[in-house]
């Protein structure tokens, strides 16, 4: 491939592009991100591979790996085009029929479709599941339609087109003014106008500067931007030159994390690709723009997510957080003007300049205009990554799209924001999602994660977990930081364990104002914001824990004892077999009784207890009942003799 | 580890001392830890004070500085996993093999790691081991897959 010397031969090859296309074309699209991976796509790739070429269709049918779909619950997916039927769950056994009764003869496989799991109802096409029927999804969209190996399928869908408007007839300034226009903010957890960050850097005298994407997401729960990158990494390259044009850089660095290799991966090559086009390197359209890039792996520490922090490690030391006395869009990388946007923020740019600010202004609300993909995971039905314009319901996020909490189960909170986020109870689920909305209500954005909890799931186990985590990933630099979440844990460890003391709650509401107010960078400063929601919608459990020595979401281990219902048990020997400490005591016709001092309360009795005898309880807060007589245990059965 | 293969991976980053920490996680990878040798043939060739890599090092989780067991089991502890159990399958494993997060046993049969977050959610809780990913592990059945590594 010969290097495209204008906005014009961009064109003209687009069209020679689009012109070998087939609209007509059987093409089987299969999700190939990591989280499917995971569920097993790789094995349904080789397995279509080796079907297709066995049915001598090779030259017939398309396959395209593409990346994650976003309904993960449901993976690996299958489209299969022109027709768009969906099919969920593959597995390998399935892809002979697939191509034998669906590409060859033109039916639908009824068992491989999504099924409505209120109506029963079988549904075709993507767009009409109720999952993806209630997204916007402007960003996320194109991954399930293009192989991001192949910069070919981005110019397909008008790939890079938004850089060559620009390098045809926008101004550097002009381009800044949009993006300010369309009030993008950034989408990694700060929120900061990147128009405003931008312009900050345009007008610096300095003659390098830098442009950066950040894609160490370090959030546990959260996936978005390994997704983007990994799916769609020339969207988020494109969006990435368009900045550094704006701002007169001629380098920039992709920072991403180690642990996400695909991503990795498909950067690298997107690169290679964009520079054998001519969308990088010299002379970039043939308007004489410059601009390389370079990736950065990152080595696994959650605070080299933090901007200052993440341009230390990129000059190759330790990424710890420096202060912003002079903000990094005028001094960063190498003390030099530097741009830093989360993954989606850059995503985000070439549709701005193609559709324009007005276009992108129409989605969200004021304060937060565009969409916002979230991780929504937990103890939901359906786990996936969901794009919805700002300003959507916690509730229809999680109700419409999200299917609700599986299992019968009550809603109990939602978390997001990420370890600095917060928790959001039942009363707040009509809360519009928002920066300055979720804020307000205790919590924030962050990079996207959204985790579901339900009846279940203990508070102030919850509030400890994103303490330990922080503790852990503290760099260690400040001392409020580093030495008070560390007796913040201390204390909600003892809480959790029954140890808790009057006073525990007051204290730990010190420690977190000090640590608030007295930490350099933003791990610090919104480390006790997992303590503070909780405490706030959630006290009632944190005095239950601490007065009544009970976990009412019968979750903390120490504060929770199991036992066997001996009106119940019908001594099946399931739990006594299944019981990994020998705690259950019993025989066939043997009425089983947990002997608690060998019980390690791992809970696999409750859960294969049949649940016709649910005769496993889990109790809380009060003594366990003292086990049945010896001679009362066996269970006589009437036989018919009598 | 052989001192030639670390001057290639040198070599290959351009010997600059701002590629430090891309150096460490190619020889990370190449041998799965860092001997004290590789990291001072770094330090002497980068022209890097070892102390300053030592605190690389040791910062970030993805060097380690003693050998790693056979197989690598991750225990994912993000928040998806950690709502849905995840505790009670690290303590499982850890009663089944003796160690703890960071440890690896005498025979150098297993490492035990906790993780963040492996990213796929829908699965969880999730236990990797050796990059395949084991999903919806109950604490139970932990056992069972254990079992099938030598």
């Amino acid at each position: 491939m010969s290097r495209l010397n204008s906005p014009a031969e961009l064109e003209e090859f687009r069209k020679s592009i689009l012109s070998k296309r087939d609209p007509d074309k059987p093409c089987i699209t299969l999700c190939s991100g990591s989280a499917c991976h995971a569920t097993g796509s790789r094995e349904v790739a080789a397995s279509i591979e080796a079907e297709i070429k066995k049915q001598g269709l090779s030259a017939a049918v398309d396959v395209r790996k593409t990346g994650c779909h976003g309904f993960c619950e449901r993976g690996p997916i299958i489209v299969i085009h022109p027709e768009k039927i969906c099919y969920f769950q593959i597995k390998p056994e399935d892809v002979p029929e697939i191509v034998s009764r669906t590409i060859k003869e033109k039916q639908v496989i009824e068992r491989l479709l999504y099924s409505d799991p209120n109506t029963k109802e079988k549904i075709i096409h993507e767009s009409e599941i109720p999952f993806y029927k209630n997204q916007e999804r402007l960003v996320f969209g194109s991954n399930g339609s293009i192989d991001p190996k192949r910069i070919d399928d981005y110019l397909a869908i008008d790939g890079y087109s938004a850089l060559a408007k620009v390098l045809a007839g926008m101004t550097s300034g002009q381009v800044v003014e949009e993006v300010k226009k369309s009030n993008l903010r950034g989408r990694g957890g700060g929120g900061f106008p990147a128009g405003r960050k931008w312009e900050g850097s345009r007008n610096a005298p300095d003659e390098i500067k830098y442009v950066i994407v950040n894609a160490d997401e370090g959030d546990p729960g959260a996936y978005m931007d390994r997704s983007l990158l990994e799916g769609n990494p020339h969207a988020v390259l494109e969006g990435l030159i368009i900045g550094a044009y704006a701002i007169g850089s001629h380098e920039g660095y992709i920072y991403v994390r180690q642990e996400y290799p695909l991503a990795v991966e498909n950067v690298n090559i997107a690169i290679q690709q964009a520079e054998a086009y001519g969308f990088l390197g010299q002379n970039i359209l043939g308007s004489g723009f410059d601009f390389t890039v370079k990736v950065h792996q990152g080595a696994g520490a959650f605070v080299s997510g933090e901007s200052t922090a993440l341009m230390t490690a990129l000059e190759g030391r330790v990424g710890e957080p420096r202060p912003k006395y002079i903000r990094s869009n005028i001094k960063g990388l190498w003390g030099k003007p530097s741009v830093l946007n989360n993954v989606e923020t850059w995503a985000n740019v070439p549709l701005i300049i193609n559709q324009g600010a007005d276009w992108f202004t129409r989605f969200g609300t004021d304060g937060s205009k565009g969409t916002k993909i979230f991780s929504l995971v937990g103890k939901i039905t359906n786990t996936g990554l969901v794009e919805v314009p700002m300003g959507m319901t916690l509730r229809d996020i999680i109700y419409n799209i999200g299917g609700g909490i599986p299992g019968d189960k009550k809603f109990k909170a939602v978390q997001t924001g990420g370890p600095s986020g917060g928790c959001l109870p039942e009363e707040l689920l009509d809360l519009e999602v928002g920066f300055d909305e979720l804020t307000k209500a205790g919590s924030m954005m962050g990079s996207g994660g959204m985790i579901v909890m339900d009846e279940d799931t203990c508070m102030v186990d919850v509030a400890r977990y994103f303490i330990d985590f922080l503790t852990d990933e503290s760099c260690g630099k400040c001392v409020p930081c580093r030495e008070g979440l560390r007796q913040m844990l201390k204390k909600l460890t003892n809480i959790t364990k029954g140890k808790g003391e009057e006073g525990d709650i007051e204290l730990l509401e010190e420690i977190s104002e000090i640590a608030k107010e007295a930490s350099l960078c933003a791990l610090g400063t919104s480390a006790p914001n997992p303590f503070l929601s909780t405490v706030r919608y959630f006290r009632d459990e944190y005095e239950a824990h601490i007065k009544e020595k009970r976990c009412p979401a019968l979750s903390c281990k120490e504060l929770i004892s199991y036992y066997i219902d001996s009106g119940k048990c019908r001594a099946c020997m399931i739990c006594l077999r299944k019981c990994p400490a020998d705690a259950v005591d019993g025989g066939k016709k043997k009425i089983h009784i947990i002997d608690q001092e060998k019980c390690t309360k791992c809970g696999t009795c409750f859960e294969v207890c049949p649940s016709r005898f649910s005769a496993v309880k889990k109790i809380s807060g009060e003594p366990v009942p003292p086990p049945i007589p010896e001679e009362e245990r066996m269970i006589i059965r009437k036989s018919k003799a009598q | 580890m052989d001192i030639d293969k670390i001057d290639q991976i040198i070599d290959e980053h351009q010997g600059e001392a701002s590629s430090l920490i891309q150096v460490l996680l190619a020889i990370q990878s190449e041998n799965r830890w860092l001997p004290k040798e590789a990291l001072e043939r770094v330090s002497e060739k980068l022209q890097v004070p070892l102390i300053r890599i030592q605190h690389i090092a040791t910062f970030y989780k993805a060097f380690s500085l003693v050998p790693k067991g056979r197989h690598e089991i991750h225990i994912c502890m993000g928040t998806a996993c950690h709502v849905r159990g995840a505790m009670r399958v690290l303590e499982t494993v850890q009663d089944l093999t003796g160690i703890r997060p960071g440890e690896t046993d005498l025979d150098l049969k297993f490492s035990l790691e906790t993780v963040n977050c492996l990213g796929c959610c829908a699965l969880g809780p999730v236990m990797e081991i050796d990059g395949k990913t084991h999903g919806k592990v109950a604490p139970g059945e932990s056992a069972g897959v254990l079992k099938n590594y030598e």
